[in-house]
This record gives structure tokens, C-alpha cells and sequence, in this order.
């Protein structure tokens, strides 16, 4: 496969959730000229800062005349689920030249991580194709993103009540879809539960930190599942205390 | 908002979002990953994704929602029985999309 067949290929996973995505751009659009932004401002913030759920806030934050440094230390917290993105890309980029990187970084979505980070896992992509994979979801992604800003900036709305139709349960299901295959292991259940359950009591919190929190507490609980359960199996009674040696037999 | 005041704030949003996304792939080839660190990363997609949709799923305007009158509790089980059933992302999200929408639209 050539390049522009990789880059279709990490399109073309991502199409369901780049069709989730298309009523939240409308939305946007629409939102920003309702609150009597400048066309300009709304275009320009989904091509330059292009964090979808980040973009909401700010907008929310503008309407109350929320000062800048608020806005942008906001933005900030809600973004900081991509840091756990990166950390956990890290080993597939680290071969790759730095503007190579510096796009990849750009575009380190939801929806990009959430198409193209299983497929490493699984095979179907590997250090010579996953970026031009990652590539093609990102590009996609963006289209989407900026064309349907530019389409809900004109129209106001552009079909009413199109994000009453439900469209983003997309979404939901795809990431289902992603999630699922990892529960043949029951540590990922432990993190699927306990990062569930907590992404709800902890809803109330601003700034998408019950998200943030939940993630973290789910990552934690399925590592002590993990190597508990590899202690457990191991013959040497000791290895309780010894981390690092269970984590190398992994 | 002054022209000014619209630059900053997407200059502002722009460095804190690129910058969190690019700090750790910028220095992708000196950061040395402990092993317990990267034995803890693999848990972060089933982690983020489950904290983003459970109260997508599970609530409706901010109550926890559990009734057959919530479509996307309906349709998320659903998807969620395929996907731990037969491991084919595809068919999942046709399925869950299905009785979402047959939820929404009928119940």
C-alpha cells in the first residue's frame, strides 16, 4: 500500500465518528455567531486551536465575559486528557522527523487516538504505516471539523434541530466498539468500572476534571488489578514488593 | 471583543492545546518510558473513553437516567453486548446505532 492509501485507510476508520462529529461543528458555528461573535473569530479558532469539547467552554466562558487568562487556563484543564494520549504514543512517534511530529501533535484528537491506537495493538499498523494512518484520520477529522464551523457560522442553524437527531451516539458506539475488545483481560474491566462509576459521581466538577480525575483513577485501578493478578499467577512468593520484575515478564 | 482580545484568546488556546498534545512527542526521542509507566499507559484508552461517554450514556440533563425512555442507555448496551460478543468494531457501531435509533424513535 502507497501512502495515500494508508491515509485513506485511517479515514476510513474514523468515519463514524467523523459523522458524530458533524452536528457538534454545526453547532459550534452556529453557537459562536449566536452569542455575536465574528464569523472570523469562530472559523479561526476551530483552524488553529481545533479541540472540539475546549472550544464549547471557551465559547460559554466568552458569553459570560470571562477573562482571558480564565479562558485559557480552562482550555488548558480540559485538554490535559491528551498529555495521557501522548505519554501513551510516545514509542510510536519517537522514530519519526520532528515536523512529522509537530502535526501529530496537532491533531491528537479523541477520535484520532481512538481510530488509530488500537491498531497498533492489534497489528494492522506498525512504526513504517501508523503515522500515515494517523495522518489520514487527522486530515479527515479536520475537513470535518472546519467545514462544518464555516457551514454553522452562515446558516445559524443549518437543519433545525439537527443536534436533537442524536447523531453523536456515533460516537458513543464506536468507542464502544474500541473498548470492548480489550475486556478479554479482566484488569480492563476493574479500569472500565471504576472509571465509569466515578466519571459520574464526579460529573458535578467543572472543566470536564471529573473527566480528567475518572481517566486517572480507571488507569490506577486497572495497573493494581494488573499486577495484582501477575503476582497472584507468579511462583516466586515474593514478587509482591517486586514491580518492575513482574512488569518485564509482561 | 476587541480584534486584540480575539487574537489572545486563540493564541492563549492555541500554545495550551498544542502544548499539551506536543510537549511529550517533542522530546518522543530522549523520553525513557519506566516500565511501570508504560505497563500503566496501556489502560489509557479504555479509561478516557469510558470516563468521555459513561455520563453521555448513563444521564440525561445531568440525572442519572436508568429507563428503557433512554435511548442511549438502549442503544449503548446494545453495542455494547455485540462488541463483547463478536469483537467487530463495524458491526458494533451499526448495532448500537440501530437500536439507538429504533429506541428514539419508537419506544
Amino acid at each position: 500500500m502507497n501512502t495515500r492509501q494508508h491515509m485513506q485507510r485511517g479515514a476510513m476508520v474514523s468515519m463514524p465518528m467523523i459523522l458524530g462529529g458533524v452536528p457538534f461543528g454545526l453547532l459550534f458555528g452556529s453557537l459562536a455567531s449566536s452569542y455575536g461573535l465574528s464569523p472570523w473569530f469562530a472559523v479561526a479558532m476551530s483552524a488553529i486551536v481545533f479541540a472540539g469539547s475546549a472550544q464549547f467552554v471557551a465559547l460559554g466562558l466568552i458569553a459570560i465575559h470571562a477573562p482571558i487568562w480564565v479562558i485559557v487556563s480552562t482550555t488548558f484543564i480540559v485538554n490535559l486528557r491528551h498529555l495521557l494520549y501522548a505519554a501513551d504514543m510516545v514509542k510510536y512517534v519517537k522514530h519519526l522527523p520532528m515536523s512529522l511530529r509537530f502535526i501529530m501533535g496537532f491533531g491528537l484528537v479523541d477520535e484520532t487516538y481512538a481510530a488509530v491506537r488500537p491498531m497498533y495493538q492489534i497489528g494492522s499498523v506498525d512504526e513504517k504505516t501508523g503515522h500515515k494512518v494517523y495522518l489520514g484520520s487527522f486530515v479527515a477529522f479536520y475537513l470535518m471539523w472546519n467545514t462544518t464551523t464555516i457551514l454553522g457560522v452562515l446558516s445559524g442553524e443549518l437543519i433545525p434541530g439537527m443536534s436533537e437527531w442524536g447523531l453523536e451516539f456515533a460516537m458513543v458506539a464506536t468507542f464502544i466498539g474500541i473498548i470492548t475488545p480489550y475486556l478479554k483481560h479482566s484488569p480492563f474491566w476493574f479500569c472500565m468500572l471504576t472509571a465509569g462509576v466515578s466519571s459520574i459521581v464526579l460529573f458535578e466538577l467543572p472543566n470536564n476534571l471529573g473527566l480528567l480525575v475518572s481517566a486517572v483513577i480507571g488507569v490506577v485501578a486497572g495497573y493494581i488489578a494488573d499486577t495484582a493478578i501477575a503476582s497472584d499467577q507468579s511462583v516466586r512468593p515474593r514478587s509482591t514488593t517486586d514491580q518492575t520484575a513482574q512488569g518485564d515478564k509482561q | 471583543m476587541s480584534l486584540l482580545e480575539s487574537v489572545l484568546i486563540i493564541l492563549g488556546m492555541f500554545v495550551v492545546t498544542f502544548g499539551v498534545r506536543f510537549v511529550l512527542f517533542a522530546r518522543a526521542h530522549k523520553v525513557i518510558m519506566p516500565v511501570f509507566v508504560e505497563r500503566a499507559l496501556k489502560f489509557v484508552p479504555v479509561a478516557v473513553l469510558t470516563a468521555i461517554i459513561t455520563p453521555m450514556v448513563f444521564m440525561t440533563e445531568s440525572q442519572v437516567n436508568i429507563s428503557l425512555n433512554n435511548p442511549w442507555l438502549v442503544g449503548a448496551f446494545a453495542a455494547f453486548a455485540v462488541g463483547i460478543w463478536r469483537q467487530h468494531q463495524l458491526l458494533t457501531i451499526f448495532v448500537g446505532v440501530a437500536v439507538f435509533f429504533i429506541a428514539k424513535y419508537t419506544l
